[in-house]
């Protein structure tokens, strides 16, 4: 009771400042809404190409896993400023539970995921796509799961580093190999022409699982293969996230 | 209230490829009894900052035991940080939050109701003169405000014991006086035990019963102001003469006050340090007078905590301040 209390306290208190200043949640949903805009209609006449027949029920759930992972590792920024203000310490001194901490800034995180999601699908509605509700519903559960792995992680690597410089190049170097080798952007499979190698190499990244299965679920088939590694990706990297987090907020010289 | 025994912390620093130990606290033990304002003074880097972590939990010691306010530093922190408050020097807001919000929401991570939580977090605001300030967004408040919102944060729990990390560094001076002000209140209105660091003479001498002084991680004096004044430079009695002839006979007449010393002499002005000058005084006086010396002026200078930093460290406070 007194933990999930002083959760609600810290994310109320977050969410508060973050619908404050609303750029940041802006700024985030920019990016994937340029990308439905000025990208999406390149995608259109190669439809058949790509393997698929609506080329925006194809991209939209690329551009959903793009939000949760951009939008929630680059969390840790405002966590930074935080620990700048002193705002960390002066809460690392209450008798509340640090884990609390995190996880109030994670449901942060989580729930403005939510919201930017929304929009983003109702936008790709606008554009044409279409597909099952339903599993459009269980995808951006999935999504917000592995936005909450990103944002404990970010959290966690910010309190460690308390840098805006060294946090940068060390998220950069993180997000592009990512965004490029999950096949967010492009299907990379060999039936659509890509090379057996860059193939094999993407299947090292966790998160192609979640790309695929989204496009899956948004497609409407929800128990395939295909869904259930990407559910079961999204629980471990949600896991490792967690513990990484927690691990690192509770430390007592963070 | 507080009682640590070789409280020490060590750094693991990277000297080009190599790693290297840097001792930030060097193993120092503290006393400070119910109801004292204790004041920590060293220069920067002293390792003030990083005793005052390890005594707020927010820093494991490397060794070493300590009791805050009554518990168990290692074994029950939660219960130090029930009963401690901390004003750090970096603050405590978000500059774009609402002063009030902040308090109250600081106040539910103590586990006080919210009502009782705004109650006292307008006492607070009333006492530290931030009437009228409950909605106002930190970043808009000046600096000396700001820094009475960091007590008001601190204090919302009622704490026996409140630690404050250099609390005027960086307010002007009619500021750093009306803080002064407000936290020898903390004592006389609350029973809060204090203990603030500084690397101001000045505030310390005004502040605090009791001065610990803190150098390379080691401390190297623990005393009242005054007894540490006294105890290492000594007055400084200065003679100046109506007649320049005069100096010898002044000058060995106020080196007879301590045995196998000797005066100064730089113009007309002859000068010595003696142990108390306030007790030494008269007899100077009518012996100089039986002699015939005739003074156009005495000045007696008491010594400043910088001549005590000076004669224990071999530095200067203000060089690194």
């Amino acid at each position: 009771m007194t933990f999930a209390f002083q959760t609600w306290v810290i994310f109320r208190r977050q969410m508060r400042l973050a619908l404050r200043n609303p750029a940041w949640v802006i700024i985030g949903l920019a990016q994937p809404v340029l990308y439905l805009c000025l990208f999406g209609p390149l995608l259109k006449p190669l439809a058949a190409q790509i393997g698929t027949t609506n080329a925006y029920t194809f991209f939209v759930p690329g551009l959903l896993i793009q939000l949760g992972l951009f939008g929630a590792l680059f969390a840790g920024f405002g966590l930074v400023s935080e620990w700048r203000e002193g705002v960390i310490e002066a809460e690392r001194v209450t008798p509340a539970s640090r884990t609390a901490l995190l996880l109030g800034r994670i449901l942060r995180d989580i729930s403005l995921l939510f919201a930017q999601g929304v929009i983003l699908v109702a936008l790709g509605f606008a554009f044409g796509m279409r597909g099952s509700i339903g599993g459009m519903l269980l995808g951006l559960i999935l999504t917000m799961l592995l936005g909450g792995a990103c944002s404990a992680a970010s959290n966690a690597l910010a309190l460690t580093l308390k840098s805006e410089d060294a946090l940068a190049p060390i998220l950069n170097s993180i997000a592009l190999p990512v965004l490029l080798l999950a096949g967010i952007l492009l299907p990379i499979s060999v039936a659509t022409g890509a090379p057996q190698w860059l193939v094999t190499l993407s299947d090292f990244m966790p998160i192609k699982y979640l790309v695929d299965a989204l496009r899956e679920l948004f497609n409407g088939n929800i128990a395939t293969i295909t869904t259930m590694w990407g559910v079961l990706w999204t629980l471990v990297l949600f896991g490792l996230g967690l513990w990484f987090g927690t691990r690192t907020f509770r430390k007592d010289n963070a | 209230m507080i009682h640590a025994r070789g409280l020490a912390r060590t750094f693991d620093t990277k000297r080009g490829r190599e790693k290297v130990a840097v001792n930030a606290v060097g193993g120092v033990d503290i006393d400070v009894e119910e109801g004292e304002i204790v004041g920590f003074l060293g220069p920067n880097g002293a390792g003030k900052t990083t005793t005052l972590r390890m005594l707020t939990t927010l820093l494991k010691p490397t060794s070493g035991t300590a009791t805050v306010a009554g518990f168990d530093l290692a074994k029950e922190p939660i219960k130090v940080r029930q009963s401690i408050g901390y004003v750090s020097q970096s603050g405590s807001t978000a500059g774009i939050a609402r002063a009030g919000e902040e308090i109250v929401d600081h106040a539910l991570l103590y586990g006080i109701s919210a009502s009782r939580a705004e109650r006292r977090g307008k006492e607070l605001f009333d006492q530290l003169e931030l009437d009228g300030m409950w909605q106002r967004q930190p970043k808009t408040m000046s600096g000396g405000q700001r820094r009475r919102l960091d007590i008001a944060m601190g204090l919302v729990h009622d704490p026996k014991l409140v630690f404050l990390d250099e609390p005027t560094t960086g307010l002007d001076p009619q500021a750093r006086a009306n803080l002064w002000v407000h936290i020898s209140g903390l004592r006389t209105k609350l029973g809060s035990t204090i203990f603030l660091t500084t690397h101001y003479l000045d505030e310390a001498d005004a502040l605090c019963d009791r001065i610990l002084v803190i150098d390379h991680g080691v401390i190297v004096a623990s005393d009242t102001p005054d007894a540490l004044k006294r105890q290492v430079a000594g007055d400084l009695i200065e003679l100046v003469l109506a007649d320049e002839t005069q100096i010898s006979l002044a000058a060995s007449h106020l080196a007879s006050l301590v045995d196998g010393s000797e005066a100064d002499v730089n113009g007309r002005v002859v000068s010595m340090r003696v142990p108390s000058a306030g007790t030494e005084l008269p007899a100077l006086l009518r012996a100089l007078d039986r002699a015939g010396v005739s003074l156009a002026a005495i000045e007696v200078r008491r010594p400043t905590l910088d001549d005590v930093f000076l004669t224990m460290t071999g530095r200067s406070l203000r060089e690194d301040a």
